[in-house]
């Protein structure tokens, strides 16, 4: 296996008194896909939002494709270009379109010109088809499209890693597929991805390695099929009792 | 006798008859306070004093009394029942509304229109008990000029047709020239002004900043003021928000600082005190002075206007920005400021609306804008006596300017609303 392009080492978080990270080491090599679970507050979105350093830690390293973070990282925007995140809230930005959505950071950040990254952008956004939205604004679109919109936003950026931090939580039941669909195409091309997520199904379909975190600590980590088939610790147990 | 009583209480069935009984005391409740207030006659002087003059707002109340029927089918009543009518308390306002209007109308009319004097040319042509308008075009150049050399002003008329050519022209053409037209505005049309107005270059005779005045004065400052006072009030708000302790607080301290003291202060020290800290030989005009002090206490302000538009931002657009890569500024600039600067067009619009209207306490330092050559022209021995007009005036051209800006801040607002 090649050297893994997500190094987390001994990485401690707190906000003030409190510790949402204790200890955390992860690997994440190219390719893989990971789904973090876990009660809330347990530190799961914590810990993405680490990785491209949303959150500060305040111990440990965190190296993302060779980059060490810390407050003497120069090109964190640099970094933070090639990691593509999702969020629970879609995020999108009211004033543009959608299509303006998607293109703005490729012109601005990759200065891209802006009619090479349309296109691309109309293509992103066919494959999560929503390209016949392309014009309106996000306000104008359901919820499921909305975090389509965001996905595909993400992806202009063609970043190497794609970090999804509950995508799904804020959605109506209908629409959770149609983004699950989404993502699972995305898994299937190859991407490294993140997902933090308590859609189990969609862990059982795509991951390659499940992990449940409870107080800050990764409690268990495992193939997919050994963590839903075989768990080891009885906090994994009891929480997949009660999830699935 | 409850039936007696019942008969007083209007219905439906006899809706004609309480119409008419209503709309006759109402009618004669009008016709007591008419007859009362112009024509010195009081039809209900045998009744004791204090009630007499309470006549009419009895006679109303029970006029509007009778009409208050409810599901009547005519739609009219029933519109004013609704509205203006609905319950004893929403009567006696519609009355006294009324009865202010019948009685302030007319006397306002008499003093602006019947009773005033239009021509003329000295005080003495003011013959009738009403406004002294002539008080007003005698001066007018000076109201609008200022102490400008009579032989120069079409230099300000020049200066203000382009502007209004302009602001006129960027209404009307298509997006792509609007952006030139915009640009012209913001960053040439202040040169032209200034190097119009004072001369000096271009065969143009010099003109000091102290024979500056009048309505075009207002203007010139306003449009300075204002223009940079936005981009500093923007720095401040987010220096305000920065995570540099350098930056957070002396942001937070100039802001403070300047929003804590009197306009009339900051306008005396600029023109009094900063000369003394000036090195010798150097000199900074007086009206640059004073558009760097309005600047920067109107930016202190907007700042904390914007400051508002930021905070009103979820969390998750900073998010959304920095995960696609994109530096402070990027950020700020093209997902943060459009849409906390559309939230806040109604403060700007109020910040600006203040500004212009605090720009007559130039008046301490010397400087006369209209309000000021007001002051100036009803302490003229000439035209003693005339300061009504002249107020009423300069408040009349202030509301437009000001209404002006109101209007336009609110087709702003529809043009950039977008659903959120």
């Amino acid at each position: 296996m090649s050297e893994a392009i997500i190094q987390m080492k001994e990485v401690n978080k707190w906000f003030g008194d409190f510790q949402v990270l204790k200890d955390i080491n992860l690997n994440v090599s190219e390719k893989q896909r990971i789904v973090v679970c876990g009660p809330s507050g347990s530190g799961k979105s914590t810990l993405i939002r680490c990785i491209n350093r949303l959150e500060e830690h305040q111990k440990g390293q965190i190296i993302v494709d060779g980059n060490e973070l810390s407050e003497k990282t120069k090109d964190i925007e640099k970094i933070r270009a090639e990691v593509g995140m999702v969020f629970q809230q879609f995020n999108l930005f009211p004033h543009l379109s959608i299509l303006d959505n998607c293109s703005l950071a490729p012109i601005w950040v990759k200065k891209t010109p802006k009619k090479k990254a349309e296109e691309f952008a109309m293509q992103q956004l066919e494959q999560v088809q929503i390209a016949d939205q392309a014009n309106k604004f996000p306000g104008q679109l359901s919820g499921g499209q909305q975090q389509r919109a965001a996905i595909a936003r993400a992806l202009c950026m063609e970043p190497k890693i794609m970090l999804f931090d509950e995508p799904t939580s804020a959605l109506d039941p209908e629409m959770i597929k149609e983004v699950l669909d989404a993502m699972v195409t995305l898994a299937k091309g190859g991407m490294t991805m993140i997902v933090v997520t308590h859609e189990m199904g969609f862990a059982k379909e795509v991951a390659d390695e499940v992990i449940f975190m409870d107080e800050g600590m990764i409690v268990e980590k495992a193939k997919t099929k050994e963590f839903f088939d075989n768990p080891k610790s009885d906090r994994t147990k009891l929480f997949l009792s009660q999830i699935l | 006798m409850i039936d007696k009583l019942a008969l007083l209480r209007p219905t439906k069935e006899r809706l004609n008859l309480f119409i008419f009984l209503g709309f006759l005391f109402f009618g004669l409740g009008i016709y007591d306070l008419v007859s009362n207030s112009f024509l010195s006659k009081n039809i209900t002087s045998f009744l004791p004093g204090i009630l007499s003059y309470f006549t009419p707002l009895i006679f109303g109340f029970i006029g509007l009394h009778l009409i208050r029927i409810e599901y009547s089918g005519n739609r009219i009543l029933d519109s004013l029942n609704k509205n203006i009518n609905s319950n004893w308390f929403n009567s006696i306002l519609t009355l006294l509304l009324i009865f202010l209007l019948i009685i302030g109308i007319p006397v306002l009319l008499n003093w602006t229109f019947f009773d005033a004097t239009f021509t003329g040319t000295s005080k003495e042509d003011c013959t009738g008990n009403g406004a002294c308008w002539v008080f007003i075009n005698v001066w007018f150049d000076r109201l609008i000029y200022g102490l400008y050399p009579n032989d120069q002003i079409w230099r300000v008329n020049v200066a203000f047709i382009i502007l209004i050519l302009t602001v006129g022209a960027a209404f009307f053409v298509h997006q792509k020239i609007k952006k030139y037209i915009i640009i012209f505005l913001l960053f040439i049309f202040p040169f032209i002004l200034i190097s119009l107005l004072s001369g000096g270059n271009f065969g143009l005779e010099k003109i000091p900043t102290n024979e500056w005045g009048g309505l075009a004065l207002t203007f010139i400052i306003s449009i300075f003021a204002i223009l940079f006072c936005f981009p500093v009030g923007m720095f401040l708000a987010l220096g305000r928000r920065s995570s540099f302790p350098v930056i957070r607080y002396s942001s937070i301290g100039f802001i403070e600082f300047w929003r804590g003291v009197p306009l009339i202060t900051v306008l005396f020290m600029a023109s009094v005190m900063f000369p003394m800290f000036l090195p010798d030989g150097t000199f900074l005009d007086k009206l640059i002075r004073v558009i760097i002090a309005i600047t920067l206490f109107e930016a202190a302000y907007m700042a904390e206007v914007i400051r508002g538009g930021l905070q009103a931002l979820p969390r998750g657009q900073y998010d959304a920005g920095k995960s696609l890569g994109m530096s402070y500024w990027k950020l700020h600039l093209l997902v943060i400021l459009p849409q906390a600067l559309k939230l806040i067009i109604p403060g700007i619009a109020n910040t600006f609306l203040a500004l212009v209207k605090d720009t007559p306490l130039i008046l301490v330092v010397g400087l006369l804008e209209l309000v000021g050559m007001i002051d100036m022209a009803k302490t003229n021995p000439k035209w003693l006596g005339f300061a009504a007009e002249g107020y009423v005036f300069a408040g009349l051209v202030f509301w437009i300017i000001c209404y002006a800006m109101s209007r336009y801040s609110i087709s702003l607002e529809k043009k950039y609303k977008t659903d959120r």
